[in-house]
């Protein structure tokens, strides 16, 4: 069985009858309860549960604290190239997009990182479109032996692979795996994918799986918040994460939390998805599961996320740029979302000390055995 | 009276062993340690960034004994190899073994765990590993050559106290090394109950790196093991649990 087979029932559940069914004494029950389960994770996503935020905050930053202390895992995203074949209407690099197309090459991927690295990151997120043409396995390989020399853990946001394909960028030195479903809604994901090899939902969401089964130490999943109900689609990557922690249990399982941002084409959220929703979402599923991590991306504006720090989140991106060779050359239009807080890596640092937190830059080294 | 923990070749005078995570900021570590007279410290191996210009080793001052643990090891072979680099470091032979193939209760693996001791052990490390509590894997890391065993509490981070009591009493009545309860151990109390029934030390790490106050309860956590440790030099008295019979079952024996 893999999650595609989990979740094929669950795509026409009722969700609007579940959530009038809870009730308050549900919600109380539950907050109750040393371990939760999916049914208790969806009631906690319900429009009732809201009553209960302030509790389920309380709750999640208990939770939080001790199982990763008081501390924010850093690190930033390396933009290698924007050559894209899909076309996700929500996206700046989709492939209509009238952007200018860059690729790295290789003496710019060693630019790129010493100056990421000069600001004391250890961890970085390397990402790409999909164009295995443009930016071939071997491109990116080519590219984690380079940042390999800067950075302890390297994680991948790249096309979905196969199973072999992980495996060969993990003994490479990536040890991590990112990629998000976007929406676990099928039928919104085809018409969101209109076209491009992301268009296979089913390839998609099996690629997570794909990942553990290759060795990678953590993968981290999501869905773009605002493409459908947030519920639903909190709902779904929570079990999602769930799946994977009960099937692989040595692989560190995170989610994160990306709402939808502006982008060149402007696409607008097809559901609004507030500050209290996001919010609700952290501490559910915190709640649900605690020993997993959460990022908040500089999506987030600078005041959310500092409100935000002590309630669920693990680790936050800073210095961020979504322009390929942003961190090197000045930023100009061919990003791939607007990015909301800017700040430096070194005023996050100070801004995460400010609350009390440790900012830390490594937590994880991939050993070569 | 002199009442000292010796694991290889060192007396420790504090029962008291502490961690080096989790703590909002780690330049309080040594106001921590002076406050809990720990002597003792885990860092994890993987997360010291060995070439920034401070890192958590800066902050643990230089007469405190270091004990590098393996986190982030899924099997013995990692374990394994995180020791080795922990040595070549300069971290010291000392090593606490975790071997955890499990992330949602970071539970160990007691069989992957015997294989590193005996490696490791053999190569002059001294083991401390952490197990789930259980007598005969106690006793098979007694015969791998570990310095100590390190049951745990209760899950690590949990914070629920000392759940594990009734099979640690007896890893601490059948096997002849020092038994040292980590992990779990939520508060002061939990660490003296753990202390009184004859475990040689307590490791705790996030009930101190979480307090509001870490020094506080560094120092409470540090009378707390000393005061069970006390208790159980002295001898408590054994516990009936009914009073004296007015009609004595052996009785007719006097008739």
């Amino acid at each position: 069985m893999n999650f595609y087979s989990k979740i094929l029932n669950l795509q026409n559940f009722d969700f609007n009858t579940f959530f009038k069914n809870v009730t308050k004494s549900q919600i109380f029950k539950i907050l109750e309860k040393n371990r939760i389960d999916e049914n208790d994770f969806l009631a906690l996503l319900s429009p009732v549960a809201e009553d209960y935020l302030e509790d389920m905050a309380q709750k999640s930053k208990i939770l939080t604290q001790n199982n990763f202390g008081k501390t924010i895992s850093l690190y930033t995203p390396l933009y290698l190239s924007n050559y894209c074949k899909n076309r996700c209407v929500y996206c700046g690099f989709n492939t209509e997009s009238k952007q200018l197309r860059k690729q790295l090459s290789f003496d710019d991927v060693y630019k790129e990182a010493s100056i990421i690295s000069s600001t004391g990151l250890k961890h970085i997120l390397i990402l790409t479109g999909d164009s295995r043409e443009k930016s071939s396995v071997q491109y990116i390989k080519k590219c984690i032996e380079i940042l390999k020399e800067f950075f302890d853990s390297i994680a991948i946001e790249i096309y979905a692979l196969e199973t072999d394909e992980y495996k060969e960028l993990n003994d490479a030195g990536a040890d991590s795996l990112t990629i998000y479903q976007e929406t676990y809604n099928e039928s919104l994901y085809k018409d969101l994918h209109l076209k491009g090899p992301k268009r296979d939902y089913e390839y998609r969401i099996n690629a997570p799986e794909r990942g553990a089964v290759a060795g990678m130490h953590s993968i981290n999943i999501a869905a773009l918040l605002g493409l459908d109900d947030f519920r639903r689609d909190a709902f779904f990557t929570g079990i999602h994460a769930d799946y994977l922690q009960q099937k692989y249990p040595a692989v560190e399982i995170g989610i994160s939390m990306p709402r939808i941002r502006p982008v060149d084409g402007g696409f607008k959220p097809l559901h609004n998805v507030s500050d209290r929703n996001l919010l609700q979402f952290i501490t559910a599923f915190r709640i649900f599961m605690p020993r997993c991590g959460i990022t908040i991306s500089t999506r987030e504006n600078e005041k959310l996320r500092d409100n935000l720090l002590p309630l669920g989140v693990t680790k936050m991106s800073a210095g961020s740029t979504t322009t390929v060779g942003g961190h090197s050359d000045s930023e100009d239009e061919s990003k791939q979302f607007e990015i909301s807080d800017k700040r430096s890596v070194s005023d996050m640092m100070s801004a995460i000390k400010s609350f009390g937190y440790q900012p830390v830059f490594k937590d994880w080294e991939q050993l070569n055995l | 009276m002199n009442d000292f923990l010796e694991i290889g070749n060192i007396k420790l005078k504090s029962r008291l062993f502490t961690g080096s995570g989790k703590y909002s900021d780690d330049s309080i570590i040594p106001d921590v340690l002076e406050s809990s007279g720990s002597q003792v410290i885990t860092v994890a191996l993987r997360r010291v960034d060995f070439n920034a210009n401070e890192n958590v080793m800066t902050h643990i001052p230089k007469d405190t004994v270091l004990l590098p643990n393996t986190s982030g090891a899924r099997n013995s072979e990692e374990a394994i190899r995180i020791a080795r680099l922990a040595r070549s470091a300069g971290c010291g032979d000392w090593i606490k073994i975790e071997v955890i193939p499990d992330n949602r209760y970071l539970m160990p693996d007691g069989y992957e765990t015997v294989k590193a001791t005996e490696v490791l052990a053999n190569e002059g490390f001294i083991v401390l590993p952490y197990i789930n509590p259980d007598l005969i894997i106690g006793k098979q890391l007694h015969s791998a050559g570990a310095a100590a065993v390190m049951p745990l509490g209760s899950p690590i981070g949990s914070n629920r106290g000392f759940r594990t009591e009734e099979i640690v009493r007896i890893m601490i009545e059948e096997i002849d090394l020092p038994i040292i309860v980590d992990a779990g151990i939520g508060k002061p109390s939990d660490a003296t109950k753990a202390m009184e029934m004859g475990a040689a030390a307590c490791l705790v790490n996030t009930a101190i790196a979480v307090a509001d106050n870490p020094v506080l309860m560094g120092r409470a956590f540090g009378n707390a093991v000393k005061s069970g440790r006390d208790g159980f030099l002295a001898g408590i008295g054994a516990q009936n649990t009914n009073a004296s019979a007015s009609s004595p079952l052996t009785g007719f024996l006097d008739e």
